[in-house]
């Protein structure tokens, strides 16, 4: 009887797992694999049919100029973007917290960019970075600041991708702080309150601690992001000018459907996918430590 | 890149399901043909298509035509290679007109001299234009027929002319003229430009006007080879960056396409380069005078072609081919192709369109159509070669580096020459 029932967990275990398995396996999986098999083969046509060529698409990968241009630039890209709108998110979190006039008012202006589809999103904020009719020209005329090429000036362009990223993730992290921040119990800092604490040694040694894993898990989002996200690219630059503001899954689709060359874009997920894993790891093992779960 | 992939995988799916569909269903007697095509410039083209098609059904009962939007000119390819490499493509499409040799290369479509065989339609292949036949032809063969089709026009504040003493009836026709006209219109405080060129997106577009116009080239008819290193290439992006960095008659680094007509619209610059699929939309919006113009000429007036032809996909029936060829000729006999022009703005694909009573009566009644007709005498074939995607960016990712100053014109197009030669030495 007991064997019995044991062997139909077993079915039950599986017949659980099979829809997501499914799915991974044929989203995620499959793949992940045929990808890695592309990547040794040259790309074929009609009149060059496909051969293997083992390592000469990752030789071809490690002389492109523009591979590294875009790794670069996608490294500053993270720095930039990842930091910045964790910290935004954290102090609109806390300003939110608190007892203010229309504080649900102010909560949803937070997050309303969060709502917005990205590609709208680029939409606006091209007209913001124009020069001479943009926003932020208009803003800097009045303070009589020179305009601005922010899109057309290599020096600028990615800075100015990067504060629109901000804007629009911030909010969306703030969720997370908030949600985290209204189950603190407040007998915690009511407690350091009494022992004579300041406002900034409680934030220090109290809030942002038991704040970690929620931390963790913005983090992970924000990373996850910053090579994810390039909607933005198709309407604000195209990866221009030069590539300045080219970042790495931009690169993979205009190799991939741009210049159909499949082969090369396989090999570009292939490092792309190695770095992500990197990561992923890194950040559990390493982060995982220092986090008080409750 | 998940995303990119399930939505690949649906794409696939879905051209599938369009494409196996009415073939199944297809008798005997009956054809049945799958039409992709794409929308470049949004609006109202594909209730013009859908119109034209009925019309041709209602000739033709015999024939089942199923067009199909297929979003813009990359989708249209993406697509119409995922159904070839499902198994059977659709039977003919509308793609990017530089797409030839990419489709040539994956075997994706027949050559019009393989199917035409009466005198009839022999002598209909010569009937279009040759500056818009010049990317439908490689091999000695027309792959291509004209179909939506659009070149570089010069677009022109009148008022701002009159307000700089410049003769609002006499647009600059040279270069020099253009420099000194901008000079004159450029105002000092910032508020307003001499013009403007995009360098966003299309850049190797903008730069095939400036080259032709400097008497060159930007690469040959075999679409194996490209000058981009030629002194005259270099000339002519020494003096589009000039325009910018030495005579300041436009803003330095480049100029986004997207805003440039709001730029326009605003009279922030006074003169704009730009596709003529905008005259629409300008002479709606412009709330000055404003003028159209061809081009302006160093050794000679330039601009290169654009925008889409008609493919017949290989894997097809001859019958299929026929009635295809049918529907081609019936798209683009004079009547419809004057009714395409006037409801879009595209050009007249054929002279003879032009002798219609309605397209004569348009151009009367709207003269900027007739600049970008008259300015076809001068026009060159669209930047299309072998690996075209790679070769493009090569030479847009140059123009960029030029124009903001990270390298100069001359060390900029050597080195894209040097990767293009390293691209197109197979196919020599």
């Amino acid at each position: 009887m007991s064997e019995q029932k044991g062997s139909m967990n077993h079915v039950y275990g599986w017949l659980l797992l099979l829809p997501a398995m499914v799915f991974l396996t044929a989203f995620t999986y499959y793949p992940m694999v045929s990808t890695l098999f592309m990547s040794f083969f040259s790309d074929g046509t009609a009149i060059r049919p496909s051969a293997f060529v083992g390592l000469e698409n990752y030789q071809f990968l490690l002389e492109d100029e523009i591979f590294w241009k875009v790794l670069v630039n996608n490294l500053w890209y993270a720095a930039g973007t990842i930091p910045t709108s964790i910290a935004i998110a954290l102090m609109m979190a806390i300003w939110v917290n608190n007892r203010l006039p229309a504080r649900g008012l102010v909560r949803m202006a937070y997050f309303t960019p969060t709502v917005l589809p990205m590609i709208a999103v680029a939409n606006i904020w091209l007209f913001f970075y124009t020069p001479e009719i943009g926003l932020f020209d208009q803003i800097g005329s009045v303070f009589g600041f020179p305009s601005q090429n922010w899109l057309g000036d290599p020096e600028l362009v990615l800075g100015s991708i990067i504060v629109m990223t901000v804007w629009k993730e911030a909010g969306f992290f703030m969720i997370f702080y908030l949600a985290a921040l209204q189950s603190l119990s407040p007998e915690l800092e009511e407690a350091a309150h009494l022992e004579g604490a300041s406002r900034w040694y409680i934030f220090r040694r109290i809030t942002f601690p038991l704040l970690m894993p929620t931390t963790l898990f913005v983090t992970i989002n924000a990373v996850i992001n910053s090579v994810k996200m390039v909607d933005h690219l198709f309407i604000l630059t195209k990866g221009g000018p030069d590539n300045a503001s080219s970042l790495l899954l931009y690169y993979i689709f205009e190799v991939a459907f741009s210049f159909l060359d499949e082969a090369y874009a396989s090999a570009l997920t292939v490092v792309l996918l190695v770095v992500l894993a990197i990561i992923a790891v890194g950040q559990f093992t390493l982060m995982d430590k220092r986090i008080h779960y409750r | 890149m998940l995303k990119h992939l399930s939505k690949t995988f649906k794409r696939t799916a879905l051209a599938t399901a369009m494409v196996l569909g009415p073939v199944t269903m297809a008798s005997a007697q009956q054809v049945e043909l799958t039409m992709y095509y794409p929308v470049a410039v949004g609006g109202a083209l594909t209730k013009v298509v859908d119109g034209l098609v009925a019309g041709f059904s209602k000739e033709n009962p015999g024939i089942k035509v199923n067009a199909i939007y297929a979003g813009n000119y990359n989708d249209a390819r993406i697509k119409a290679l995922a159904a070839l490499k499902s198994g059977k493509p659709a039977q003919l499409s509308v793609m990017f007109s530089i797409d030839i040799y990419e489709l040539i290369e994956q075997g994706a479509i027949v050559a019009f001299d393989d199917i035409v065989e009466t005198d009839d339609e022999k002598a209909w292949l010569k009937k279009f234009y040759p500056a818009l036949m010049e990317n439908g032809i490689t091999q000695n063969k027309t792959w291509g027929i004209p179909f939506q089709r659009s070149t570089i026009v010069m677009y022109y504040n009148k008022d701002a002319f009159r307000a700089a003493g410049l003769d609002a009836e006499k647009p600059p026709a040279t270069w020099d003229e253009l420099v000194a006209a901008g000079k004159k219109l450029t105002k000092a405080d910032g508020s307003q430009w001499g013009m403007m060129i995009p360098s966003t997106g299309y850049p190797y577009w903008m730069f095939g006007a400036l080259t032709k116009q400097n008497g060159q080239t930007l690469m040959n008819g075999s679409g194996n080879e490209t000058y981009f290193d030629k002194p005259a290439t270099i000339e002519a992006l020494q003096f589009w960056k000039d325009l910018g960095s030495k005579e300041g008659v436009m803003p330095k680094g480049t100029i986004e396409w997207g805003t440039l007509r709001q730029n326009f619209l605003d009279q922030k610059t006074a003169i704009m380069w730009h596709s003529t699929g905008n005259l629409t939309k300008v002479k709606s919006s412009a709330k000055f005078d404003f003028g159209v113009a061809m081009l302006p000429a160093k050794k000679s007036r330039g601009t290169p072609t654009g925008g889409g032809n008609f493919y017949i996909f290989d894997k097809t029936t001859p019958a299929e081919r026929k009635a295809a060829l049918k529907l081609i000729r019936y798209m683009t006999s004079p009547e419809r192709t004057a009714e395409w022009s006037i409801k879009t703005g595209y050009i007249g694909t054929r002279p003879d369109a032009y002798k219609t009573d309605a397209l004569k009566k348009y151009v009367v009644e709207f003269p900027p159509a007739a600049v970008a007709r008259d300015q076809l005498e001068f026009a060159t074939a669209e930047l299309s070669t072998y690996q075209t995607g790679r070769v493009r960016k090569l030479l847009d990712d140059a123009i960029q580096a030029a124009l903001t100053g990270s390298k100069s014109p001359e060390e900029a197009l050597t080195s894209a020459q040097k990767q293009a030669d390293r691209l197109l030495k197979k196919y020599r």
